[in-house]
């Protein structure tokens, strides 16, 4: 019996689920390489030069260098231990925790900015934050640069919480129980054992809160107001020069950001790529 | 030398009611049974990682219900080992040891001395990650015994061992009783591993309850 007829080839291609993929995908990595372009054909290696050599720019260069990593310190501080206790521990609320520390993602970032500002300047009977930072340390916090500092921890600090979360998830708590038979109180095989293992989340939830730092604008301007070589970081500055027109210093501003986002996001990647988050 | 009475352990929708065990000082008893009938749990139980809802646990005569494991003095290897992986082989031996603030030349000897038995001198300064299987499984060992832990507490330590290690690490395993003569509780699905190194084996039956 011929069995040629009955057994042909049906070619069976791939090539259009490729070009499906590639074409969606390709429209948004466009996007991006052609925002970027445009930042930079539309300004000048003279015009950077003249905004980077502004006093009040370097002033919120200096600030933002300052104050994201000062922000990303304290996230990962309090990052740290939470993510560990969200990650290892079953209590009554955990749910609650969890909810709130993903508060400050979803929350429209001038809402939070106007949260801090009302948390300061509640009165409760006649006492207020604000007031008894001020009177009583001497340390006055709105409209200053701690605020800066706040503003910008308040976001990036959800950010390296749900970071450290998923290493800490990552990391079997077996180790931890072995270490616990061994002779260590919980508290030293956190230090001894889980820590340890968990540097690469500890670098990229830092990262992650600089480079979340380094974007916040809204709850900045509300809460530490945008005055210039005062609580100016360079967010900031590309508002306060497109405001009064000089659109050329706004660009090389946001060059600026551009370059050092691409930095962070490449040390992300670096160390990230041991991270399977 | 391990006595369970009575206990009783809750875990989620799991729960063991009223267990008792006695296992004899020096004495190597093998615990068999199903999977998910709780063997790991009673293990768990005994090195204090879960809580006892009733009854008490004793080992050498006290009663440790309430210790905390580190308390405890119990030399546990885990299934998976848990060798900690930030840690060389050698930093896995002292541990235990470093806890207790050992001098430095106790330590060195103690070291020398779980791998002389063990057969791991020339793995001390590895790293975990390139050790074989029968290779973790006497590292996990001596880390355990380092403190020389008068229970020795095994959980199916050598199901991922192919059938040659298996064999070379039932020698291993006599060889630390011998020169240790540790109280061991060690668990086990397989029925050639309990004959070959039991003097009692035990069995948990569908209702929780141990036999043997």
């Amino acid at each position: 019996m011929d069995t040629s007829t009955q057994f042909r080839r049906h070619k069976h291609s791939d090539v259009p689920f490729f070009v499906f993929l590639g074409s969606l995908s390709g429209c948004f990595v466009l996007l991006i390489v052609l925002l970027l372009a445009a930042d930079i054909l539309f300004t000048s290696p003279a015009a950077f030069r003249d905004a980077l050599s502004k006093p009040e720019i370097q002033a919120a260069l200096r600030l933002t260098l300052l104050s994201c990593t000062a922000s990303a310190i304290l996230s990962l501080w309090v990052a740290t231990p939470l993510g560990y206790v969200l990650a290892r521990f079953k209590f009554p609320g955990r749910w609650i925790i969890d909810t709130l520390v993903d508060i400050p993602i979803v929350l429209p970032p001038l809402v939070l900015g106007l949260s801090l500002l009302i948390l300061f300047h509640l009165k409760i009977g006649e006492w207020q934050l604000e007031a008894w930072l001020r009177d009583r340390l001497g340390f006055p916090v709105t409209y200053r640069w701690p605020a800066v500092i706040l503003a910008q921890f308040s976001v990036a600090c959800a950010f390296a919480v749900r970071t450290m979360r998923v290493t800490f998830d990552q990391i079997n708590p077996r180790y931890e129980d072995v270490a616990r038979t061994l002779g260590c109180t919980r508290g030293q095989a956190f230090w001894q054992i889980a820590l340890p293992q968990a540097w690469r989340g500890m670098i990229t939830a830092a990262t992650l809160a600089w480079a979340r730092s380094l974007g916040e604008f809204g709850p900045i301007l509300v809460f530490a107001g945008a005055t210039r070589m005062r609580t100016e970081v360079l967010s900031t500055s590309v508002f306060l020069e497109l405001s009064v027109g000089q659109l050329d210093a706004a660009v090389a501003v946001s060059l600026m950001m551009v370059v050092m986002a691409v930095l962070v996001l490449l040390l992300l990647r670096f160390v990230g790529s041991g991270l399977q988050a | 030398m391990i006595e369970l009475r009575q206990v009783s352990i809750r875990l989620g929708q799991f729960s063991l009611q009223n267990l008792s065990l006695r296992i004899e000082a020096g004495e190597y008893a093998v615990l068999m049974g199903k999977t998910g009938q709780g063997k790991t749990t009673i293990l768990e139980t005994i090195c204090g990682l879960r809580p006892v809802a009733s009854g008490s646990v004793w080992l050498r005569g006290t009663d440790i219900t309430h210790w905390s494991p580190a308390d405890r003095q119990v030399g546990y290897v885990p299934q998976d080992l848990a060798l900690f992986p930030t840690l060389r082989v050698r930093q896995q031996l002292e541990f235990a040891l470093r806890l207790r603030n050992w001098a430095k030349p106790a330590m060195d000897e103690r070291v020398a001395e779980l791998s002389n038995v063990l057969g791991i001198g020339h793995l001390l300064d590895r790293r975990i990650q390139g050790l074989s299987g029968g290779e973790s499984q006497r590292v996990a060992l001596g880390r355990a015994l380092a403190i020389r832990p008068a229970v020795l507490l095994l959980d199916e330590p050598l199901s991922a061992l192919d059938q040659a290690t298996r064999q070379e690490m039932h020698d291993w395993l006599r060889k630390v009783r011998q020169t240790t003569g540790v109280t061991t509780l060690h668990v086990t699905h397989n029925a050639e591993e309990a004959d070959a190194l039991a003097d009692r084996r035990l069995m948990i039956d569908n209702s929780g309850a141990i036999l043997g």
